[in-house]
């Protein structure tokens, strides 16, 4: 069930963007999702949609597999575009019974879901394309610069890696736990939500001591291996940045000028008229 | 000169009830006192609750003795300044292999030990290398520790330990979640480390086929130490084994069923092949 969930799940495949600085992307990702929202106009989309295609084809991901993983969020889009259709308010299009679509409607529709599409492939472009590992490292070191007010940036960064390293193991352990509890009489699938959720409890609570006493194992496991915190610490895959992550930086930023150029074009036009 | 030295030690940990109030004391290691050589291949035997897997976390500095003291390479683990020192110097395996893994790419976990030492990054590369090769398992440094076998993933954590350069590895049970081939597996790579690379190993187990080629015994029982020698030695006291609720090797004990029977062989026979001579030879 859990697994079926393929968006934002590294594809392991060999690419310009798979080779990147995890930092570089973590930047791009985050313009790009801010940018979605600073235009208007077609123009607008026009360059965030090109941008877009682009990185696809870079990162030598299949689309089929990204529009798979996209399955799991239909539904949100479908609600967003149906509220969007129905409850703006403006000139009317169509109308029968009580539904009426007015033009704004529409238009809002419409742009909403290519704005929602956009991010959601944005934003999996980047997963897809980094290793859980790189991603936890390059936060690591690209936040490095909270340190000076104190967040305890290595230990999140470390916490999240073994997070990641545990979900397999803790899948794992769910459905054994799962299983011995079937073959005792359990019944998680029938019974109504209150019903199911109860059921939930044998499972749960055997999965949080197990997963308790395994951190307290892992605890003793890394500091038995000498761990103690980011400080004087040394990297085995230390983050440098390379030629193509300058260049990313500079696309990005030309990306950056363009898109606001744009989207402020109408804008600006319209300042120009009016003087 | 000694990698590993205990006098007088004594762990008391304080049982509690639900509500936090003292129940009472219990002693896990009680007033041992034992000397491991550098070099040599070390087994501690017991029963579950004997204390020997609180002794091993006493090698490591992982606990500190409420009374005598340890001594690792000369240093005082209970001495502050000495920590990590001793913790480098004594590598330490434990039982689970899932629970001690933390990289989620074999090389990366290997790496981690090194990292945390403050190795250059060159050097790091080298030792993973080295120490993958050592435990045979360079060809799945590219593999997630998820896909592999429970011996593998213990070899794994084995040069883990390995590229840490330590004198001495202390292994807590590390075979016993394993199957027979994943055991087999273990402890090759481990006599390999003892044999080839002079590392001093402390086995800590419950299986007698692994402890026949160490080099010296200890048994604990309640927290004690109550016997010490030689495989031959302490296998050839089979009655006082049984006492403690340790099996014997099952060629060791025909033997000595044999012997109790009448037939002139040797007590503390520990392989086929000598059971077979002994038979040989009775004409």
């Amino acid at each position: 069930m859990i697994r079926d969930i393929t968006i934002g799940q590294y594809y392991q495949t060999d690419s310009v963007l798979h080779r990147l600085d995890p930092r570089v992307k973590l930047l791009g990702t985050l313009v790009y999702l801010v940018s979605l929202f600073c235009f208007h106009n077609p123009a607008g989309y026009a360059v965030a949609l090109l941008f877009l295609i682009l990185c696809i084809r870079l990162s030598h991901v299949p689309f089929g597999y990204m529009i798979k993983g996209m399955k799991s969020i239909m539904f949100i889009l479908m609600i967003t575009i149906l509220f969007n259709l129905f409850l703006t308010s403006g000139t009317v299009l169509v109308s029968f019974w009580k539904i009426t679509i007015t033009v704004e409607g529409l238009k809002l529709a419409i742009t909403m879901a290519l704005r929602l599409c956009m991010l959601i492939i944005g934003a999996s472009l980047m997963t897809l394309t980094t290793t859980p590992n790189h991603l936890t490292d390059g936060l690591e070191k690209g936040l490095r610069f909270l340190k000076v007010i104190k967040m305890p940036v290595h230990e999140i960064a470390m916490m999240m890696a073994i997070a990641l390293r545990f979900i397999p193991i803790l899948l794992e352990e769910t459905d054994k736990i799962m299983k011995a509890q079937l073959a005792r009489g359990a019944d998680f699938e029938s019974g109504g939500l209150v019903r199911r959720a109860r059921a939930m409890v044998p499972l749960l609570v055997p999965l949080f001591v197990s997963a308790f006493r395994r951190a307290n194992d892992l605890a003793m496991a890394m500091e038995a291996r000498c761990y103690r915190g980011g400080d004087g610490r040394t990297k085995m895959k230390p983050l440098i940045y390379a030629g193509r992550d300058y260049a990313a930086y500079i696309i990005l930023l030309a990306y950056l000028v363009i898109s606001i150029f744009l989207g402020r074009w109408s804008v600006m036009t319209e300042l120009l008229t009016s003087l | 000169m000694d990698i590993v030295k205990a006098k007088d030690l004594v762990f008391e940990y304080i049982r509690r009830d639900e509500e936090g109030n003292v129940e009472g004391i219990s002693t896990a290691v009680d007033h041992v006192s034992l000397q491991v050589a550098q070099g040599d291949f070390v087994a501690i035997l017991g029963h579950n609750g004997s204390g020997k897997s609180t002794l091993a976390k006493h090698l490591n500095a992982i606990l500190y003795p409420t009374e005598g003291t340890v001594w690792v390479d000369g240093k005082d683990t209970s001495a502050e300044e000495n920590l990590w020192t001793v913790r480098q110097n004594v590598g330490m395996v434990f039982q689970n292999p899932d629970n001690q893994i933390i990289g989620q790419v074999v090389e990366e976990d290997v790496g981690f030990g090194p990292e945390n030492l403050g190795v250059p990054t060159k050097e790091i590369w080298e030792r993973v290398e080295e120490s993958l090769r050592a435990v045979g398992m360079y060809e799945h440094r590219k593999h997630s520790p998820n896909r592999l076998s429970g011996g593998q993933k213990q070899r794994v954590s084995i040069a883990g330990v390995l590229a840490m350069h330590p004198k001495c590895i202390v292994l807590d049970e590390p075979t016993a979640m394993l199957d027979p081939s994943g055991r087999r597996e273990v402890i090759r790579a481990v006599r390999g480390l003892n044999d080839v690379e002079g590392i001093t190993v402390i086995l800590i187990t419950h299986y007698m086929e692994e402890v026949i080629h160490a080099d010296k015994i200890f048994v604990m029982d309640k927290g004690q130490l109550v016997m010490e020698g030689t495989p031959k030695e302490i296998f050839s006291r089979v009655e006082r084994l049984k006492e403690l609720r340790l099996d014997v090797p099952q060629v060791t004990l025909l033997a000595h069923e044999l012997r109790k029977k009448g037939l002139p062989i040797p007590e503390g026979i520990l392989e086929r092949k000598e059971l077979v001579e002994a038979l040989r030879n009775l004409k």
